[in-house]
Parts: structure tokens; sequence; C-alpha cells
């Protein structure tokens, strides 16, 4: 009997240590095969150049600049609103079946294909608000893309604020946004960050929502105003991949490469500035 | 003069009726103890008096409930807390520093300058016997207090709104019998000044501090009266037989 059950329990950890790997091993691959192939192309002319002869020499500055813009753009003005939708669902909103649904209908929104989004936003930003093919269309389309995300995971970072903070200081006569304000904000700012910063990374990978409504396909000088096209990496590399022959691989693995160093650095600051706030919560 | 007065106060959970028809009073400087078993509704009617009911959604209420002389319903609820200080059961410092904790509620109050609150804080400590433990280490957090330290902060930081009634929720249920000897010891001294509810699970604790005991039961007031009389004469059986120990 002892010795069926030690079996057993020998099967059921080789699979969930199988089941591990698959998972490890192909996640690992791509990262080491893209530095593998990407990092010899990285260098500083790589980095600060126009594409030149048609996209198969030069660098690939306009469209690291594109993207750093696009993100920007996204966060500015997808964190104000997503917070204070957040705000409001989870503190002020009450719990009847039409606030559920509104919850429920948000959630579902992340999971919905990002070229739905570039096609709403063409329609709306490009086409309705006649804003053109422009970094504004384009962050606009990106920032109600991570809405979703910046709102579902800063509401469950304040919700996660134990409810006795907030009778303890209504209790001593604090109004309501008081309490909001000094007890329950500073206590889910590394929740919101996480959140803030996954929709960054999501963002700045994305090609579907910025193809019709920003991305220039080749464009070798720097926008000069938010009306302007822009290059931006996720587009460039498929660009480079599908659309132009004759593409050296150096260049493509090194474009993605540097997209997918920009993604890791910016979790990288997440996880930063999470476990500096994290030291700092006390209970 | 009366503090609290209390008249047919029925209280429902969507549609679980938590007190049934309950009529007291709470006078000026006394210590009115409430006890009973668990699920007798004294936390509920606790939570009445700084309408921290009102916080739950399926809360409801009829009956009238009046603070020297008005109506709580409609009385500014921020400043009717701010009179009704509350102590809870499990100590439960703010995430700030020792001294934000003490000065929170008249920050919140809109008092700013540096040199009342540092005024406010020491008195508010000293109250609470806690300022000889921490004077040198105020800008420390407050969750490196031990637990009977940090109970004692959560007093001093509502005595610090210079409340004129402070409800007590099971203050010592958390802590070892020093430290819950040295928060009754400060019970007693605070009742000079101010007006104090005690909830308590521990009888013996509310034949200590009580100068009027009331009992509770499935929501119903059996009994108020003087501490000696509920715990030497009582006129309910019911009464006699949780103060025994036969049930709760």
């Amino acid at each position: 009997m002892k010795r069926n059950s030690h079996r057993a329990q020998n099967i059921a950890f080789f699979f969930l240590l199988m089941a591990t790997l698959l998972i490890v091993v192909p996640v690992g691959l791509i990262v080491v095969i893209i530095i593998q192939k990407g990092l010899p192309a990285i260098n500083w002319q790589f980095l600060s150049d126009v594409p030149r002869q048609g996209m198969r020499a030069g660098g690939i500055f306009p469209a690291i600049i594109g993207t750093i813009y696009l993100v920007t753009g996204a966060i500015v003005f997808a964190l104000p609103i997503g917070l204070l939708a957040a705000i409001y669902l989870s503190e002020y909103s009450k719990d009847n079946p039409l606030n559920r649904i509104i919850k429920l209908a948000i959630i579902n929104l992340a999971g919905v294909p990002s070229v739905v989004y570039g096609l709403f936003g063409l329609a709306l930003f490009v086409i309705f608000f006649k804003f053109g093919a422009s970094i504004l269309s384009g962050s606009l389309t990106l920032g109600i893309m991570i809405l979703p995300i910046v709102i579902t995971t800063s509401r469950e970072a304040l919700e996660s604020v134990p409810q006795s903070f907030r009778e303890v200081s209504l209790s001593l006569g604090a109004s309501k946004w008081q309490t909001i304000r000094n007890i329950v904000l500073p206590n889910a700012i590394p929740g919101i960050l996480t959140g803030t910063i996954l929709g960054l990374g999501r963002a700045a990978g994305e090609t579907a929502p910025i193809l019709f409504t920003v991305a220039a396909f080749y464009l070798p000088q720097l926008p000069k105003s938010i009306f302007d096209q822009a290059m931006a990496l996720p587009y460039h590399l498929y660009v480079i991949s599908t659309q132009v022959p004759n593409v050296d691989e150096k260049i493509r693995y090194g474009t993605a490469f540097v997209l997918l160093a920009l993604v890791l650095f910016m979790n990288l600051v997440a996880i930063i500035i999470r476990t500096k706030f994290r030291k700092k919560k006390k209970w | 003069m009366v503090i609290f007065d209390i008249k047919n106060l029925n209280i429902w959970f969507d549609s679980t009726q938590a007190l049934k028809n309950v009529t007291m009073q709470v006078l000026p400087h006394e210590i009115l103890s409430i006890i009973g078993p668990s699920n007798s509704g004294k936390t509920t009617f606790l939570r009445i008096l700084n309408r921290l009911n009102d916080l739950n959604a399926r809360f409801k209420m009829n009956g009238d409930v009046w603070f020297n002389g008005q109506d709580i319903k409609k009385v500014d609820v921020e400043l009717l807390r701010r009179k009704v200080g509350m102590v809870f059961a499990l100590p439960l410092p703010l995430p700030l520093s020792i001294f934000d904790n003490v000065a929170y509620g008249m920050k919140m109050a809109g008092v700013n300058s540096r040199k009342r609150l540092a005024q406010v804080v020491e008195n508010a400590l000293k109250q609470a016997y806690l300022w000889e433990e921490v004077k040198d280490r105020l800008g420390e957090s407050a969750f490196k207090l031990s637990g009977g330290q940090q109970q004692r902060l959560c007093i001093a930081r509502t005595l610090a709104v210079e409340p004129d009634v402070i409800l007590f929720d099971e203050p010592c249920s958390g802590l070892d019998p020093i430290s819950t000897a040295k928060v009754e010891d400060a019970m007693v001294k605070l009742k000079e000044k101010y007006t104090i509810v005690l909830v308590t699970n521990n009888v013996k604790q509310a034949a200590r501090v009580g100068d009027r005991t009331a009992f509770f039961l499935s929501g119903e007031l059996i009994e108020l009266d003087k501490t000696e009389k509920i715990f030497t004469v009582p006129q309910d059986k019911r009464t006699d037989g949780y103060i025994r120990g036969k049930f709760g």
C-alpha cells in the first residue's frame, strides 16, 4: 500500500515536471535563439541610424523612437482614465447586476483580438475624428487596447487593501475620499504599477492596432509632431521579415532582439518598483 | 443628561434581524459593558453608535438613536465619528508611522500645524500609557510595536481626535493578561473624561470595569442594570445562566 502511494506520487511529480518543462523550454529557446542571432547585429550604428538601401542596411532608430512615443502616448491616456475607472468600480459602485456585468465586460475586453482594436481605431480616430494615420491615433488605439488590463489589475490592487483599514480610517472621522487618497491608493500602488507595465509591454509588442492607425512602411526620418506617422518596431519587424526580399537575417533578428529587450526592460523596471514598494508594505 | 438615547431599535442585514426592539440609554462618564454570546448583536449595536454599519450594503434599520439630543441619521457622519471614537477587536494600526497613526484623525479634520499635531500626539500617547515606550521612535512603522502596544496605540489614535464617547469592541480579545490589565487600567482612568461603551466576550472583564452591564441574547436586550446587581442578583434567569457560564 505504502509503496503504491509512493509510486503514484512519483508519476504525478513526473507529469507536473514535464508540463512545466514544456512551457519553460520553448520560451527559453526563443530567448536564446533571438539573443544568439540578434546580438551580433547590435552596434551603435544599428541603434542610432535610419534604415538605408530599402531597409536592407542602416539602423532602426526611427522605429525605436516611434515605439517609445506610442507606448508613452498610450500610457498617458490609459493610466489616468483606467485608474479613475478602477477607483469608481472598486470603491463607489454598488454591487448590483449592472455593475457586475460592467466588470465582467471589462475583463472580457482584454481578450478581444488586437486587430479589432486596430479597426476600431481606424474608424474612430483616423476617419471620424480626422486625426489621420498619426502618432495620436495610434497612441489612443493602443491606450484603449490596454485600458481593460489597467482597470482590472488596478481594481484588484485596490480591492486587496484590507477592508479593516478603510473602517479604521472612517471611524477616525475621515471622509470616504480622504480614506481612498490616504490609505487605499498608497497601498495599492505596487499592484497598479504592475498592471500598467504589463499593459505597456503589450502595447509595445502589438502590430495589428498600429497597422491602420499610425505605422509607416518606410519613413527614414523622425516624426515632428503627434500628427505625423511613425515607424514602430513590431511593424518594422513584420515588414522586413515578409514584405521586403533579401533582408539580412542578422537585421531581422537584431530588430527582434531590440523589441524583446525593450519589453523585458520595462518588466524589469516594474519588478524593481514593486519590490521597493513591497519592502515598505508593513502588514 | 443622556449621551445616547436608543428607542425601539430594529436592525436587519437583508432579511436576518440582528437587533430586536432595543431601548436603552448610555449615560455620561460611565463604562457601559455589553456582554452576551457571539451573534447576540453586541458588535452590531456598537457599530450603530458611530454609523459604521452604513458601510454594509445589506444593512437596514428603524427606530431612533439620539446622540446628545440629535438624531444620528441627520448629523454629519464624519463629525459624529469624530465625537464617537472606536477601538477595534484586533490591534489595527494603519500602515503608517507611530506618529502618523496618532495624528491621522486630526490631519483628516484639517489640522496641519506641525506643532499642534506634535502636542496632540504626545498628549494622546500619554493618556494611553504608551508615551514612555515610544517617545524615541515616533517615526518608526506602527507594525514594529508588540500587540499590546499596538492596541494602546489604537486607543491613543482614537483619543487624539478628542471624542466624547469611545466604543471598545472586544479590545482585549487578542491580548495577553498583562496587556489586558494595562488596557483595563486605561479604560477606568479614561471614564473621567469620556463615556465608554465596552463590548466584551469576557464576563469577568465586564465585572471588573463596568459601571453598568447590559446582557444581549439573540438580538434582544435581556437586562441592563448596575454591574454589581447584574452579577449578584440578576432579574432574568438567562442572565444568571450566562454569567455563571452555563451557556454561550
